[in-house]
């Protein structure tokens, strides 16, 4: 009775079989550095000046600046979060940004492509690029210089500097107002918010910092009520309590499925908040809440004023 | 040996399979071999984009004047898009649908399948552990193994579950299916268990691409790919007609087939092998595609009956046309976008399957 793998028997034959279905994976592409494709011959044509004449836009706050910058007439489709303004759904829709798939996106024969940081799968990405098809990432970062340098770099891509400086300048001065206002009230007044991504099975997704609804919540003067861990993560019923948040901010789903504020507030570390004493929920457009693009300044200025209801700031 | 397995056929012959069914089962793989022909050709042909094959496939044969006709759009589209998938659906389909129809036939049992031994749970920690902790902790193989790593740590994970099981349920020499099967269920627990926790401290960027891999999909086929998991995937394949014989003796028990000279210690090793090395890879090139290595056999088994001779390549067959099926849908019926595989494979696989058991069952007796 002793306890062994049994392999001792092995045949020659089998043995020889084992070690080429282990070794495989590390040969084979060793064999062949960079792949036998047929990407190289097709690469090796010549590189044209970027023709940003036919766009495919990937990410809602892409698109948006796009709009905003009036060359809207460039785009030929965009991703399925690309849902702002209304007239940008009636283009193409290559399918979610993170699941492109690269012959739907060489379908609509574009002559480049823009897409947010964080786009993909990297395996489309490759075959875009080696398509020979100009491919300008835009930087995405949760924060006011952030969303000046996606304009930036859309506008130098799109070859319109110009009216992208014209446009970042009106948006930086937009936000630093909005920002301003919302950064003068002093952090003892501060309101804690605590922003819900789902609530399934009662369990309640939370966003920690290094996520879009911190930036946001920071942006509009409030204290993110759970900040000490990063990006979305489950909260335990006490976390929740814990947090004391003054105020719940969720996406605001259209449709029915939205959890009513009955509902939310039955749940039973929930109705323990503060926020569930004053009865305190704010849904926002979850493109408009969390894009970070041209409208954001108007978003910090809508959550302020959610959060601290018409009350006049400190400075005024 | 040999005289043991022609007893054991004589009995299986005389029991349930007729010399009317063998003729079925040979027309129905030459008629799958010039399907597969065909879906393969229209896969190739079939997609969100227009590219001319007829050009393509002019340049690739150096006729004259095609090298101007061809575009470098058309090459990418039909060579580099359109063809990786084919080869790749074909070869996971096979692969999972083989594999399964192994599994039923080593446990007797109707649902074993390389998800239910815990294997394919296995392959899939192997891949989770890879995109969480692959930055922090495996840096070096990262910058070594490059695009190659979650393929490698995939096949890795496979091989180690089926190595613990066999570690597990064997005993003096002899391995138990039923520890085996049981050991498996757990194995698969634990895997699912520590992917759970993986899954918990990812971070968001990791779990979208968790999210993506879990679904199953044929989008990130490419040559390279091939290269790694095609010659694991085709040694595999290789190997299981030399089981048919012995699968078809071990129907009657083990004690049987042991009685009647099949080596059913080393069929045992054999199979289960060349089911973990195949599951492996598939999973790790496409995710998780589910489905097809249970009904694919099933659905063989009723139209041709329980020889392995043929159920095992035709099983093959069936399933690598399925996956390129399902594919060639997954990519086309929401152009430009994209469905996950998984969805279409039980879609149009599972009303099939009822049909087919349905219709079968009057004169299958079940």
């Amino acid at each position: 009775m002793k306890y062994a793998p049994d392999f001792r028997r092995l045949r020659s034959w089998e043995l020889a079989l084992a070690i080429f279905a282990v070794t495989a994976p590390f040969v084979m592409p060793a064999l062949s550095p960079h792949g036998p494709s047929f990407i190289a011959a097709a690469a090796a044509q010549d590189m044209q000046k970027v023709d940003a004449s036919r766009l495919v836009s990937i990410g809602g706050a892409v698109t948006e600046i796009i709009y905003a910058l009036g060359e809207e007439g460039r785009i030929v489709a965009r991703d399925s979060t690309s849902i702002y303004p209304e007239s940008a759904m009636k283009l193409p829709d290559v399918g979610y940004m993170r699941q492109l798939s690269p012959e739907g996106v060489i379908a609509t024969n574009p002559s480049a492509i823009i897409a947010v940081e964080g786009s993909g799968p990297p395996e489309a990405l490759n075959i875009l690029k080696a398509a020979n098809i100009p491919f300008q990432t835009v930087p995405e970062a949760y924060s006011r210089d952030g969303i000046l340098a996606k304009i930036r770099t859309v506008g130098d891509f799109l070859g319109v500097p110009d009216k992208a400086t014209a446009l970042a300048d009106t948006v930086r001065a937009d936000l630093d107002a909005a920002v301003a206002d919302a950064a003068a009230r002093p952090q003892s007044e501060r309101k804690r918010v605590l922003f819900i991504l789902s609530t399934q099975n009662g369990k309640i997704m939370a966003s920690g910092t290094g996520t879009a609804a911190d930036g946001v919540i920071r942006l509009s003067g409030a204290l993110n009520a759970t900040g000490n861990f990063q990006g979305y993560k489950p909260l335990t019923d006490e976390a929740i309590i814990e947090a004391k948040p003054d105020v719940i901010l969720m996406m605001d789903r259209r449709g029915s499925h939205a959890a009513s504020d009955t509902e939310l507030f039955s749940h039973p570390a929930l109705s323990l908040t503060p926020a569930a004493k004053n009865q305190t929920v704010i849904r926002m457009d979850g493109l408009h809440l969390l894009g970070f693009g041209p409208r954001t300044a108007g978003t910090v200025r809508t959550l302020n004023a959610a959060i601290y209801g018409k009350k006049t700031n400190a400075s005024q | 040996m040999a005289a043991g397995n022609r007893y054991g056929l004589a009995q299986l012959k005389a029991g349930w399979t007729t010399g009317d069914r063998s003729r079925l089962a040979q027309l129905l793989i030459v008629a799958l071999v010039v399907f597969t022909a065909a879906i393969f050709i229209a896969s190739i042909m079939t997609g969100a984009a227009d590219a001319s094959l007829g050009n393509v496939l002019g340049w690739l044969l150096g006729m004259d004047g095609a090298e101007q006709a061809v575009s470098a759009r058309d090459r990418i589209i039909i060579l580099d898009i359109r063809l990786p998938r084919a080869v790749m659906g074909f070869l996971v389909g096979a692969s999972l649908a083989v594999s399964g129809a192994v599994m039923q036939g080593l446990f007797r049992n109707p649902l074993a399948d390389p998800a239910l031994v815990g294997v394919s749970g296995g392959a899939s920690l192997g891949a989770v552990t890879m995109i969480v902790l692959g930055s922090t902790f495996f840096g070096p193989l990262f910058s070594a193994f490059g695009f190659y790593t979650l393929p490698v740590a995939a096949f890795l994970g496979g091989l180690v579950t089926t190595l613990l099981l066999y570690r597990i349920a064997t005993r003096g020499g002899q391995t138990s299916v039923a520890t085996m099967l049981l050991a498996g269920i757990a194995l698969g627990a634990l895997a699912g268990a520590v992917t759970g926790i993986l899954i918990f401290i990812a971070d968001d960027k990791q779990l979208r691409d968790l999210t993506f891999w879990g679904l199953g999909s044929l989008a990130g086929a490419n040559w390279t790919k091939i290269l790694s998991a095609g010659p694991i995937i085709l040694a595999s394949l290789a190997v299981v007609p030399f089981l048919a014989r012995g699968l078809n003796a071990l129907t009657l028990g083990e004690a049987a087939a042991f009685h009647m000279g099949v080596p059913v210690q080393r069929l045992k090793n054999i199979a289960i092998v060349s089911v973990a090395a195949s599951t492996g890879a598939s999973v790790a090139v496409s995710g998780g595609i589910g489905f097809v290595g249970i009904v694919v056999p099933h659905v063989l088994r009723l139209v041709i009956g329980p020889d392995h001779r043929y159920l095992l390549p035709a099983s093959a067959l069936l399933g690598g046309i399925l996956l390129i099926f399902a594919d060639m849908v997954a990519r086309t019926i929401v152009p430009p976008a994209e469905l996950p595989i998984g969805i279409i494979t039980a879609f149009a696989g599972a009303p099939f399957f009822l049909w087919v058991l349905l219709r079968g069952r009057s004169h299958m007796g079940l």
